[in-house]
């Protein structure tokens, strides 16, 4: 158990990071290119801006990163020994397609300027951004694995050995969970790009910088939480419905299979009596989303045996709040974009606070949704093959995974003190003024 | 394909130990050699670009020996498991002290953080050498291929001696990098300290070359099966003089490349030592994890290969330019920390 509360902290505080370097990667490349394409230094500056915010969230990024890597061999190490050669493939992949490549060239970026030629300096932007999105997918790949285990076979020796490498890697499992992760981390980006251009608008600074930055995000944002919801969340759920009907049972609260199944916007789950409390329905509904038709039947948790069950409550409630937050960002996106339309965006500021304080949720609804995706499998660590609990390592005693548990909750609890505060600082700071027009 | 693995690793891992040392070795002699808030700013900005994209190659390592050799990966990874954690949070002070100290311009903030870069700088170079120790030296495997690795075990004398070693090692190749980025004061005391840290270096290195024969009496077996191999402890030897030979090298550029060198010998000599083993047994030799009986099968080996092969060109490509974008004398201008 502190195999498993060890590896849920250290990667659910790791993931803070990457949300942000992935989504922000993609608009810092895009402001240089407005930037070589335009020749307005507004462009630059406010890439570089943001590029600090990005180096501050890739250091942390890396340095709570490594732990991850190292953890698949000290804390299940029986997992890593039993899979390793097939789910491994990727794995290396990561660091020499992708890290190699994001840390050269946001080297490149932040001190190059000046040593490197305009064009090199935009390419180390893009190069960063590539990397970046690129380091998503490998480690997707990876845990699409463990969500629907492709291209092995059993050997003799009671291990995995790899059948086809392509197969693991365009795992058909990972390009809409891909899809999915990368929009939710783009949203993200754009909404702490909201809320800090929010906050300049707010308080009076850097009024330039704010309005641009406001526009970007909600542009942006507006795109990017519809496609959230369709294309990439439909067809991830898709994969859920068609590998795991367990786990889009526990997702939905839905206990008895049921011919036209209802989908619950709100009720609490009570598993010792097996029915959903005080529940609002839609009817039918599931049905239709599960399988596109309003009659299908879906099978509800109790035709599975108990001891496959998914932990039902937190899978149904942090299902619950990815999707509830997921909708709220659509409604509010669409009016921040209609203001714009109306040209009232700037002035309206009751909206621009609801943009300025919105920045904790998109971080809530992307870890919402790896709660979903990673409780949601248990009690497997490779579905359908390894249960979790035979994954650990056996020659690791409960209480040195505790005492190294309690360890890593001391350091990250110092380290996002300190993030946070840093982060405030470059936000306090702000952005280089342009020189005044004469 | 295991033996090709097996010295892709020991590539791997040398070219970490080339590049993370040299930042590693300036952040342990930083304290001493530079003095003042400008100095302690040129050996950070010596490093700023490159040290995060020298620490994915031990990650990029990490992740290949998973592919490669899933047993080995299991078994060591678990069995120094507490050992491992603190390495973990060394590394994370590390990286947090190079990113933070420049954010607040406070003597006392920035004395702070000097002093956690040093710190996790010389124990990271320390417990590095304390576990290629073991490894050379052999862990009590079990006949399952898994061994508890607690500290009384692993702080033994043969390994502390490897730990020492390592930190003069990278130390000296540390104040060698920084002489290529300095000027001045700061030149001359890194200087004096690559020719202070040079001696215990040879006495360290003969040192745990006689110990090495004492814990391990057929450590040289490999290389009388393959003489050529005796270039590598050859090279090392004459990388030492050669340090030596050059040392007034007014471009200060020699030096590094002799510890460079010598860094690439002496694990180089260390991979020749312990082949086929990559953890060996003391227990019982038969249960040792060796590149045949601890590795993925042949098909996984060759893609993996392949694929990782592949990406590594463009990597030594760009990494080559990055590295050459940044080299010469550090000026502090308004950009780094």
């Amino acid at each position: 158990m502190a195999h498993r509360l060890q590896f849920a902290l250290t990667v659910m505080f790791h993931y803070l990071f990457p949300i942000l370097t992935m989504g922000l990667g993609f608009f810092i490349a895009l402001l240089s290119t407005l930037e070589l394409v335009t020749g307005e230094s507004r462009y630059g500056a406010a890439a570089k801006f943001w590029a600090k915010i990005f180096a501050i969230n890739f250091a942390l990024g890396v340095v709570t990163g490594i732990p991850l890597e190292f953890e698949f061999g000290t804390n299940w190490s029986r997992f890593s020994s039993y899979g390793g050669s097939v789910f491994g493939q990727t794995l290396p992949m990561e660091g020499v397609y992708a890290f190699f490549l994001e840390s050269g060239f946001l080297g490149l970026f932040l001190f190059g300027e000046g040593r490197v030629s305009r064009v090199v300096h935009w390419l180390a932007g893009v190069g960063v951004a590539v990397g970046s999105l690129l380091s998503g997918y490998f480690i997707i790949a990876v845990n699409a694995w463990m969500q629907h285990p492709v291209g092995y076979r059993l050997a003799s020796d009671g291990t995995l050995h790899l059948v086809s490498f392509w197969a693991v890697l365009l795992n058909p499992y990972a390009g809409w969970q891909y899809a999915h992760t990368i929009n939710g981390a783009l949203l993200a980006a754009a909404y702490v790009m909201g809320a800090v251009g929010a906050f300049y608008l707010l308080c009076g600074r850097h009024l330039e910088f704010g309005r641009q930055t406001v526009k970007m995000a909600i542009v942006a944002g507006t795109i990017l939480s519809l496609t959230q919801l369709f294309p990439t969340g439909d067809f991830n759920g898709a994969d859920v419905v068609q590998y795991q009907p367990v786990k889009l049972a526990a997702m939905e609260g839905l206990f008895k299979t049921q011919q036209g199944a209802p989908l619950a916007i709100i009720g609490m789950p009570d598993t010792t009596r097996a029915r959903l409390l005080d529940p609002i329905f839609v009817p039918d509904t599931l049905s239709f989303l599960a399988y596109g038709n309003f009659h299908a039947t879906v099978k509800g948790l109790t035709d599975y045996p108990r001891d496959l069950w998914p932990p039902v409550d937190l899978t149904y409630y942090a299902y619950h709040i990815m999707v509830g937050l997921g909708t709220i960002f659509i409604a509010q996106m669409l009016l921040g974009l209609f203001l714009l339309w109306r040209r009232r965006l700037y002035s309206a500021r009751w909206f621009l606070w609801t943009l300025m304080l919105a920045l904790p949720f998109p971080y809530i609804a992307n870890e919402a949704g790896w709660m979903v995706t990673e409780v949601g499998r248990q009690p497997w660590l490779v579905y359908g093959l390894l249960k979790t609990s035979a994954g650990t390592s056996a020659n690791v005693a409960g209480g040195e995974a505790v005492f190294t548990l309690i360890g890593f909750c001391g350091i990250y609890a110092l380290l996002s003190l300190l993030f946070v505060f840093l982060v405030g600082r470059v936000i306090h700071e702000g952005p280089e003024e342009a020189p005044p027009a004469a | 394909m295991n033996v090709v693995w097996f010295w892709t690793l020991a590539v791997m891992l040398t070219v970490y130990a080339v590049l993370d040392g040299f930042d590693l070795g300036v952040g342990a002699v930083h304290l001493w050699v530079a003095r003042s808030n400008e100095e302690r700013r040129v050996a950070l900005n010596a490093i700023g670009p490159v040290w995060n994209g020298n620490e994915v190659w031990l990650l990029a390592a990490g992740g290949m020996m998973v592919v490669a050799f899933p047993r080995v990966y299991a078994s060591g990874f678990s069995g120094f498991y507490l050992a491992l954690m603190l390495v973990l949070w060394l590394l994370i002070l590390r990286g947090a002290s190079i990113e933070f100290r420049h954010q607040i311009d406070h003597p006392m903030w920035r004395a702070l953080w000097d002093a956690g870069f040093g710190v996790s700088s010389l124990l990271l170079a320390l417990l590095l050498g304390v576990a290629l120790g073991n490894v050379v030296q052999g862990l009590p495997i079990e006949a399952d291929g898994f061994f508890q690795g607690s500290f009384a075990l692993l702080l033994n004398p043969y390994s502390l001696l490897t730990g020492l070693l390592s930190l003069v090692v990278l130390g000296w190749h540390g104040a060698n990098y920084l002489r290529t980025k300095s000027e001045g004061a700061l030149l001359a005391r890194a200087r004096r300290a690559s020719l202070w840290l040079f001696w215990p270096a040879v006495a360290l290195a003969l040192l745990t070359t006689v110990a090495t024969f004492h814990v391990k009496p057929n450590a040289a077996a490999n290389f009388f099966v393959h003489p050529l191999a005796f270039v590598f402890p050859a090279l090392a030897a004459a990388g030492f003089v050669g340090a030596l030979v050059f040392h007034r090298d007014p471009t200060d550029r020699c030096p590094f490349w002799m510890s460079t060198l010598v860094i690439i010998c002496l694990l180089v000599t260390a991979g020749a030592t312990i082949f086929p083993n990559l953890l060996a047994s003391t227990l019982n030799p038969a249960w040792s994890l060796t590149v045949y009986n601890a590795a993925s099968s042949p098909r996984a080996l060759r893609d993996a290969f392949i694929a990782n092969g592949l990406g590594m060109i463009g990597v030594v490509v760009y990494t080559t330019y990055a590295h050459r974008a940044f080299r010469g004398k550090v000026r502090l201008g308004s950009h780094g920390y």
